[in-house]
């Protein structure tokens, strides 16, 4: 894991110093709302319906026993016991006090961590595979690419006035489990045919209410050329990226107006004519960064195969957890932990202060001390023996964290909705709630699906992007919900359809429960609902869908 | 019928105007008026020496039902009461949230 220098602690809490004195003025009434609210919100902190919230970022989803600490420790002393994982691998607290707020950062800064630019027109948090570092199916690392990418983009002096919020992702596996399509800037590690490890740039993606994928616009950059052809990019978003008005200012837009094929020449000739040594990224760098990302020195002694088969064959929730819940590992002793913030019935990506110390001492008995919060809104325990799984598991079970239902009907994502964000436009926890009730029983003869939930056009719980997604919109003072169909978020991105008219909130679950149904009476063997989707078309869905509804 | 309702500046909790430069948490506290007197009702509220103690001052609709103000809007209903979405079941989550 990457430790900061001497330079990032002084400018932590350099950062720190002045967003107490700014809180001092604005309690003193020296600072109006309108002076204030800018400089808050560059340190993460919103103001939503029912308090003050804090964004927390972490940075690629990558974190420590001590981080997790820290993060239960602040949501017991100033928030309410509990934290919100995000879709951006960040954490929010619900329930903050703003005269608390610079003592959280210095807490914070204490660990190694802050809210800085997890808001506003900047560089949000660089997403990754949560199983970097250990997947079985990966290139090579993509951790350091991340870490580069954000001292890069941390106050890049040129690029603090884009004209959007600006996200990017990376990727480094033969499966895409980072959602990389859906962002302004998506890079996937890619091997050239001398094996030199660079880069596929994508730009131009995006959800909301205008949603894109992005396209290829370099097929291979070189590493070294990484941040002086984003610097391009992000001159080309910066000069043609529009102004005039916000829900038209991201870079998806400029791409979609100009044409991939344009933008591309665009940021070319803006490279070619750039001072590319300037930003040029050396390989002595990259290794040292690479560095801090290093396996850990692994215990090696070969797994008691027998007893690990044993337990499974005695324990069919643990042998269904084994399957649903871990992932390959690099090294053949060891397994990726998937640990479910998804218990039926409660708040997708919820977790308590005391499940946070739990997965904490688990992580330094089993994990190396290591935790990754995943988009989907589960953590992550990258280096676990096998023959600790079992243990592992129970311990879990016990403390509501055991659920077996990674890549199932129940693991939805979902955002915060009208029940604390103020910008959204209906509920959406509570129908995740219901849905995953009632789905719940259904969950095994289902097999793999995603449902992604949203309770405004922004889509934070990127309903765009799932199986079924679901978006709730207010009309005429009334809760109601769009269905859409196809979304995938993976290698083979896709953007759902509208099925047709929206449901009232109380038909939602029977509505969905309609759609599996047909799913199940027609899919054929192995086939994935957007397969089967693709395969047969929106109409025996839409039919039985209004025929009840 | 409406009445005005802010932010708390210092902790962000949902706050009413009652009257006399006075907010409340309690919306049953709130000085409810009909529409034409509103924003009068609002100006009235927007008084007093920085800083005013709620952020992001609106008018909303409201009536009175048994004693009680009900706001007209879910969202507004959300904002008085909270969430919606149930406590979390895990049960050091309800025991950290009391403390």
């Amino acid at each position: 894991m990457y430790r900061y220098d001497d330079f990032d602690h002084r400018f932590v809490d350099e950062r720190v110093a002045q967003y107490r004195d700014q809180v001092r003025r604005r309690l003193a009434g020296q600072l109006t709302e309108d002076e204030f609210k800018p400089l808050r919100l560059m340190n993460g902190l919103y103001l939503q319906m029912h308090a003050y919230m804090l964004r927390i970022a972490i940075p690629y989803g990558a974190f420590d026993s001590a981080k997790m600490r820290k993060l239960a420790h602040i949501t017991r002393k100033y928030d309410r016991g509990y934290g919100h994982f995000t879709t951006r691998q960040n954490l929010q607290l619900n329930w903050i006090k703003l005269e608390d707020t610079p003592d959280i950062l210095a807490e914070l800064a204490s660990v190694e961590m802050h809210a800085i630019q997890t808001s506003g027109n900047s560089f949000r948090n660089t997403t990754t595979d949560p199983f970097a570092g250990v997947a079985h199916d990966e290139i090579e690392d993509p951790r350091p690419y991340a870490e580069i990418l954000r001292q890069w983009s941390t106050l890049h002096p040129e690029f603090s006035f884009l004209p959007r919020k600006f996200k990017i992702a990376v990727s480094a596996s033969t499966e895409d489990r980072a959602a990389v399509k859906m962002h302004d800037v998506g890079l996937y590690l890619r091997r050239n045919d001398k094996g030199e490890v660079g880069f596929e740039v994508m730009a131009g993606g995006g959800l909301g209410r205008t949603p894109l994928l992005s396209h290829t616009i370099k097929p291979f950059v070189a590493r070294r050329d990484l941040l002086s052809y984003l610097e391009a990019v992000l001159r080309v978003y910066n000069q043609y990226g529009r102004r005039d008005n916000i829900y038209k200012a991201r870079i998806k837009i400029l791409v979609q107006s100009l044409g991939a094929k344009k933008f591309a020449e665009e940021v070319e000739a803006e490279w070619l004519a750039s001072d590319r040594e300037a930003a040029a990224l050396p390989d002595n760098y990259v290794r040292e960064i690479a560095s801090a990302f290093a396996l850990p020195a692994y215990d090696n002694t070969p797994v008691d195969e027998a007893a690990f088969k044993r337990d499974a064959a005695a324990n069919p929730a643990f042998a269904r957890w084994l399957r649903r819940n871990t992932f390959g590992h690099k090294s053949s002793n060891h397994a990726v932990v998937t640990i479910s913030l998804k218990p039926v019935g409660e708040t997708p990506g919820d977790c308590s202060a005391d499940q946070m110390d739990l997965v904490a001492d688990l992580a330094d008995e089993l994990s190396f001390g290591e935790i990754r919060a995943a988009y989907e809104q589960n953590l992550v325990l990258p280096h676990v023996r096998r023959d600790a799984l079992f243990g592992l598991w129970k311990r879990l079970e016990a403390a509501g964290l055991g659920t077996a239902n990674i890549g199932q009907i129940t693991d939805i994502i979902c955002c915060p909705g009208m029940d604390y964000c103020s910008l959204a436009t209906a509920r959406s926890i509570p129908i995740a709630q219901d849905l995953a009730r009632h789905m719940a029983a259904k969950e095994e003869a289902i097999g793999t699906f995603n449902i992604k939930i949203s309770g405004c056009i922004n889509a934070c719980g990127h309903h765009h992007l799932g199986h079924i997604g679901i978006l709730g919109v207010d009309k005429n003072g009334e809760e109601v919900y769009q269905i859409t169909l196809g979304g995938d978020a993976g290698n083979n991105a896709a953007v759902g359809t509208i099925i047709g008219p929206a449901l009232k909130s109380d038909a939602v679950t029977g509505g969905i429960d309609t759609l599996i149904d047909v799913y199940l009476k027609l899919r054929q063997d192995g086939e994935r609902f957007p397969d089967t989707y693709r395969r047969i078309g929106a109409k025996p869905f839409k039919e039985a869908l209004y025929a009840v509804a | 019928m409406q009445l005005v309702t802010g932010n708390r500046l210092r902790d962000g909790v949902p706050i009413y105007f009652v009257g006399n430069g006075q907010w409340s948490p309690s919306i049953d506290a709130a000085q409810l008026v009909e529409d034409a007197e509103a924003d009068a009702l609002l100006a009235v509220s927007q008084e007093g020496a920085p800083p005013l103690p709620a952020v992001g001052s609106v008018l909303i609709e409201a009536v009175r039902e048994n004693g009680h103000i009900k706001p007209i809007s879910l969202r507004e209903r959300i904002r008085a009461e909270g969430p919606t979405t149930g406590p979390m079941t895990h049960q050091t989550a309800i025991e950290t949230a009391a403390r």
